[in-house]
């Protein structure tokens, strides 16, 4: 040993008066700062991206939990109702009376209008929403006691005056390019200042049907249908998918058919989702005869979609048992199946649970295959079986994207709210399970 | 109403193997005096040998026939048709048939005395099914009023006799189980193989979705080239498919693929070029680079992109990013021109459709490439350390030609997903199916065709309608394709380090 340290070569003293060579040192640490940088450049614009979309959606669509309503009192006047005195014989007399006289009188009487100045009570009439003769029959059949008395009750603007009262419509544009007149705003004004103008909760938005009116257009028939398509899609795909994972995970011997089984999984989770929509309608609609519009195929085609990414997550949560669990299992006698179902399947519970809520999150956004079994419907009533006709959130989404006026951008955005938010609690879930659950071998 | 018998029946046999469950449970435990250490399986697989039995052949019988019974009675009634019909075309053997369900869906609906008017003939019995509501074509025969009786009459007694095979079959099931239990029968055995053939099919049925998918489209596909020479599809340069106007020869319309390809690859490389550098960048970044902390954070956050559902980015491009960059190029002509302020991106173009689906895909690029690049060992960045090389001449020099074949795959991977994504395009792409190449203007894709062919009402027996799934079979192939040859790069670079 000493003998090769003393052969070692004297090590040369720095020496300072010999300068090193130049390696480009400098032009390298640049270069590596701006590969930094690039890095973070890249970072930053996605998360600003991000950022920039939910704020343009959330500052969009807030407003739309907001909807403007009017005080009127409503003379419910029998003239006007049944002015023939049959609503005892003829069941329909109530049905069909002229309601929306009732409040263009409240209004023009609130507004103090000469009655007889038509352009005047056409104007006023424009601050309510059609759809007051909906809410005024639905009080009067239930309770036809109220005819001939007054009542104080609360109706909804028209959708281009709540746009106007929200500060959505260009006031300095010139009055006849835009949907509110100057007077209408005046009155505007002058009911906020009695205190018969305001912004309430708009329940409306999460339980009426379809309307081509922004006011009363609302997502309580989506969300019904979302809702149906969410339990067949767990009903089926949980089952299915994990059935599925079991046998490719535990029991498969490898060969041929269960490799084939494997790259078609592995397909199937990147085929474009239109197609499942194609598949739905030449297979649910045309061959079956299921009817269109309805939730059970909407469900049918997401439990198809979502199968895949159940699979292979179920798959992964197997895998990440131990195999010490599964032979002491089969060490103190229990037989394969037992072994499954007794030990494995329960200690990868949780990470089946997460795969599944994510699946559903992913079913739960999706629209394109939707579009093609006819989920895109104006359905009014609330579908009472998953074969009723019904919508689904992100194609009501989609239809009312196609709609002009401005009050439906600040629904659409409103709805967008409400589904992220939905995807935003089952993501969260599926984390906080994940987090609460998971353990370490 | 049929829908609500067949659920009923099947609740029936379901309570059928619920009893059995306990009733076989109960059994087993009888027999050996309550001493279950006698019994070969524990006292549970007895039961659930009965349920097996009672439920699962009724079950089978009953969905055979449902499938079956259809396609015999509808047989039987149109062989009956008066023999002018069954010389006819098929198609109007088709309308007939259609015309004859729908009185007989009618007929239900009349009450005693009404149905005596029944002999009365179609031209008596139409203004009665009007008043209730089934509006049916003036254009109808006696013999169909008929032949919907008959069908009536058969589909309620194969529904009985379905009923009652089904209860007969499941009550059988259950008897011969439940008296074959004896304490040295080998109950879990049994129960077991029929698990497994459970976990079989249902690890069948990802086959099945394929075999589906394929065979539906494959068939409509067909259907289709019997109007349109496959040659005029995927050669064709003009895109018109005009409106389905039955039987109205002038309205054939040209169904030309190569527009709808061009808009849909334009959009899918105008996203690849905002997704890939993005995508990549911050990839390397965050697993050469970024600390622990930063990590945790943005790795999800970015995530979270992929997240979002693709009709809320349609929207987004539709009412924000159009607009911007309509309004935006129309400052940038008014400054270059002075005072010409009109645009010149329309606000549903290219480059709207693009720049946003490239927002949506930068997850799947920079996810994909992190992982990967995370598997490349690090015994080749020391090497390269020690060599005297700075971090990022190892990224490049080293890393990322080590990273190259699975960062490829990741890229084959997104731009299959870029391709065959559609809500966006419906919103922000236009509809105009026209060859150009300037961004800035609109195009259309194949899905946005797809959705836009089969929205409204549906003939399937039109060229129109039919176009779609060759669109759709197109698509599914080319997606294929591409998953297949990212998967196959993937697997082998997989093999190579470990």
């Amino acid at each position: 040993m000493t003998e090769i340290t003393s052969q070692a070569p004297p090590v040369a003293a720095p020496g300072a008066a010999k300068p090193r060579r130049d390696i480009g040192l400098k032009r390298r640490y640049a270069a590596e700062r701006r590969f930094r940088a690039y890095g973070l450049i890249a970072i930053a614009l996605g998360l600003s991206f991000l950022v920039f979309l939910l704020l343009t959606v959330v500052l969009n669509g807030y407003t739309a939990f907001q909807q403007t309503n009017i005080q009127l009192d409503i003379t419910f006047d029998e003239s006007v109702i049944d002015p023939n005195g049959e609503r005892e014989t003829n069941e329909m007399a109530l049905l069909t009376a002229n309601y929306p006289r009732l409040a263009r009188n409240a209004i023009v009487a609130a507004l103090g209008v000469d009655p007889e100045n038509r352009t005047q009570v056409r104007a006023a009439n424009g601050l309510i929403s059609a759809g007051v003769r909906g809410q005024l029959r639905d009080m009067v059949v239930a309770d036809p006691g109220i005819i001939g008395t007054t009542q104080t009750i609360w109706v909804l603007a028209h959708g281009d005056v709540d746009s106007a009262y929200k500060g959505q419509i260009d006031l300095s544009v010139d009055e006849s390019r835009r949907k509110v007149s100057d007077q209408q705003v005046a009155w505007m004004r002058q009911l906020e200042a009695e205190g018969k103008l305001v912004a309430k909760f708009n329940t409306g938005l999460f339980v009426n049907g379809a309307s081509s009116r922004p006011e009363t257009a609302g997502l309580g028939v989506a969300i019904i249908g979302s809702f149906y398509m969410m339990l067949i899609v767990l009903v089926l795909a949980l089952p299915i998918g994990v059935a599925a994972s079991i046998y490719l995970e535990e029991f498969a011997p490898k060969n041929r058919f269960t490799d084939l089984i494997e790259v078609n999984i592995n397909n199937l989770a990147a085929v474009p989702s239109i197609v499942y929509g194609l598949l739905g309608l030449a297979i649910f609609i045309n061959f079956v005869g299921l009817p269109r519009s309805a939730a059970l195929v909407g469900g049918l085609v997401l439990t198809l979609m979502t199968l895949p990414t159940i699979i292979i997550a179920t798959r992964a949560a197997l895998k990440a048992v131990p195999p010490s669990i599964r032979e002491a299992a089969l060490g103190v006698g229990a037989s394969k199946m037992q072994m499954v179902f007794h030990h494995v399947l329960p200690l990868a519970t949780p990470g089946i649970l997460t795969g599944t809520i994510i699946g559903l999150a992913q079913a739960l956004g999706e629209t394109a295959p939707l579009l093609l079994i006819g989920m895109v419907a104006f359905v009014v009533d609330y579908p009472s079986t998953p074969m009723d006709p019904s919508t689904a959130l992100p194609v009501q989404i989609f239809m009312w994207a196609n709609q002009a006026e401005r009050a439906f951008v600040e629904r659409t955005s409103g709805a967008i709210i409400i589904l992220l938010s939905f995807l935003a609690v089952m993501n969260i879930t599926a984390i906080l399970l994940r987090r609460r659950f998971e353990r370490r071998w | 109403m049929a829908s609500v018998n067949v659920f009923l029946i099947i609740g029936v046999v379901l309570a059928i193997g619920v009893a059995g469950l306990i009733a076989g449970r109960v059994r087993a435990i009888a027999l050996v005096d309550g001493v279950t250490a006698r019994l070969h399986s524990r006292p549970g697989y007895y039961g659930s040998g009965v349920l097996v039995w009672a439920v699962v052949p009724a079950l089978l019988f009953m969905s055979v026939w449902l499938v079956a019974a259809p396609i015999v009675i509808e047989n039987s009634v149109r062989n009956n048709f008066p023999s002018e019909v069954l010389e006819g075309p098929r198609s109007q053997q088709n309308l007939a048939m259609g015309m004859v369900r729908s009185i007989g869906d009618g007929i239900r609906l009349l009450d005693e005395r009404e149905k005596q008017q029944l002999t009365a003939g179609f031209v008596a019995l139409r203004p009665l099914l009007a008043d209730k509501g089934v509006a049916l074509a003036s254009n109808g025969e006696d013999y169909m009023v008929d032949a919907a009786v008959r069908l009536n009459a058969m589909s309620d007694t194969s529904r009985l006799a379905l009923t009652v095979l089904t209860f007969l079959i499941a009550s059988a099931g259950f008897a011969l189980s439940y008296f074959r239990i004896n304490p040295r029968q080998r109950a879990r055995n049994l129960v077991e193989r029929a698990v497994l053939a459970g976990l079989i099919v249902s690890s069948s049925i990802a086959i099945l979705t394929t075999v589906g998918i394929i065979l539906s489209m494959l068939f409509e596909t067909i259907n289709f080239f019997g109007y349109v020479p496959p040659a005029d599809f995927f050669f064709g340069t003009v895109w018109d498919p005009r409106f389905a106007a039955a039987d109205d020869p002038d309205a054939a319309g040209q169904f030309g693929l190569i527009p709808l390809m061009a808009g849909t690859l334009y959009i899918a490389f105008v996203a690849m070029l905002v997704a890939v550098p993005i995508g990549l960048f911050a990839a390397i970044y965050l697993s050469e680079y970024a600390g622990p902390t930063m990590r945790a954070i943005s790795k999800p956050l970015l995530e979270v992109l992929a997240g979002i559902p693709t009709i809320v980015y349609g929207f987004f491009a539709l009412i924000t990013v159009g607009p911007l960059l309509r309004d935006l190029s129309a400052q940038i002509s008014g400054l270059a021109s002075g005072g010409d302020f009109s645009p010149f991106i329309q606000a549903q173009s290219v480059i709207t459709a693009g720049l946003v689906m490239g927002i949506m895909v930068i997850p799947f690029v920079s996810s994909l490439s992190d992982d990967i690049i995370n598997a490349v060992p690090q015994a080749l960045r020391d090497g390269s350390y020690g060599l005297g090389a700075t971090q990022s001449e190892t990224i490049r020099r080293v890393v990322l030609p080590a990273a190259l074949p699975g960062i490829v795959a990741a890229l084959l991977l997104t731009a299959s997903r870029a391709i065959g994504e559609t809500m966006i395009v419906v919103l922000a792409a236009g509809i105009a199916a026209k060859l150009t190449i300037n961004p800035f203007e609109a195009m259309t894709t194949v899905t946005v065709k797809i959705v836009s062919q089969l929205t409204g009402d549906l003939e399937f027996t039109s060229p129109q309608t039919l176009v779609a799934f060759a669109l759709g079979i197109t698509l599914f192939f080319m997606t294929l394709a591409l998953n297949v040859v990212a998967l196959y790069i993937a697997r082998k670079y997989r093999e190579q380090y470990e």
